[in-house]
């Protein structure tokens, strides 16, 4: 089991959904992927992206004002 | 079956290939198969060196528009073209390159980007693409 960051903070529409699906094809099943951002509809729509394809968020951290960071389990 | 996403490129303008990219990038990021059928202008940008080329679809002013749009785009860091594409051909997204076109416009296999183009097919390829697909769009 590994665990992969990605940092897509400053980028824009629609890097940080692509590098998440992209992260997700590498991985195995049970690895844990965390991606941090600043684009604000990706941190609605990565939860979403991973609901269509049945992968669990284990958890959205939005402590910051502008940034977050989840962390999601193939 | 996985959803599927089916998008008519016929515009070869910067802003509407940008447009259709996005899309293919996004249906791909959801979780569904993408197909991209490049025609008529869409066309031109399969040609190496071509998928930047084209003007703005509005306010183009001789290049001028085009010039400021992609200056405001790097100050927002939005992606380029070349990543887009590449990004949608490592995530599986398909390409299909209009044939009726190339014959039209004399464009030989040689001029295009094949190792983007997965498929050359005519309106019969995109119906069948499209027929059982949830999503499609023609820009």
């Amino acid at each position: 089991m590994t665990e992969t960051n990605i940092d897509v903070r400053g980028q824009t529409c629609p890097v940080p959904l692509v590098e998440c699906r992209k992260a997700i094809r590498k991985a195995s099943p049970g690895d844990e992927i965390i991606i941090q951002g600043t684009h604000p509809a990706s941190k609605k729509e990565i939860p979403m992206a991973c609901e269509a394809m049945g992968i669990e968020v284990v958890e959205v951290d939005e402590t910051d004002d502008k940034e977050w960071k989840i962390r999601i389990k193939r | 079956m996985t959803e599927k996403a089916v998008i008519v490129a016929h515009s070869g303008d910067l802003d509407k290939i940008y447009s259709a990219l996005i899309l293919g990038n996004g249906a791909l990021s959801m979780g569904m198969e993408a197909s991209i059928f490049f025609t008529f202008w869409g066309l031109q940008c399969l040609k190496k060196g071509g998928l930047g080329k084209g003007p703005l679809s509005r306010m183009n002013l001789l290049g001028l528009g085009k010039w400021m749009v992609k200056s405001r785009m790097k100050k927002a860091n939005v992606a380029s073209l070349e990543k887009l594409m590449n990004d949608y051909k490592e995530l599986g997204g398909k390409v299909i390159a209009c044939e009726m076109t190339m014959e039209i416009m004399g464009i030989k296999e040689e001029e295009l980007n094949s190792e983007w183009i997965d498929e050359y097919g005519a309106v019969g390829t995109y119906i069948m693409e499209a027929k059982d697909a949830k999503i499609t769009l023609f820009i």
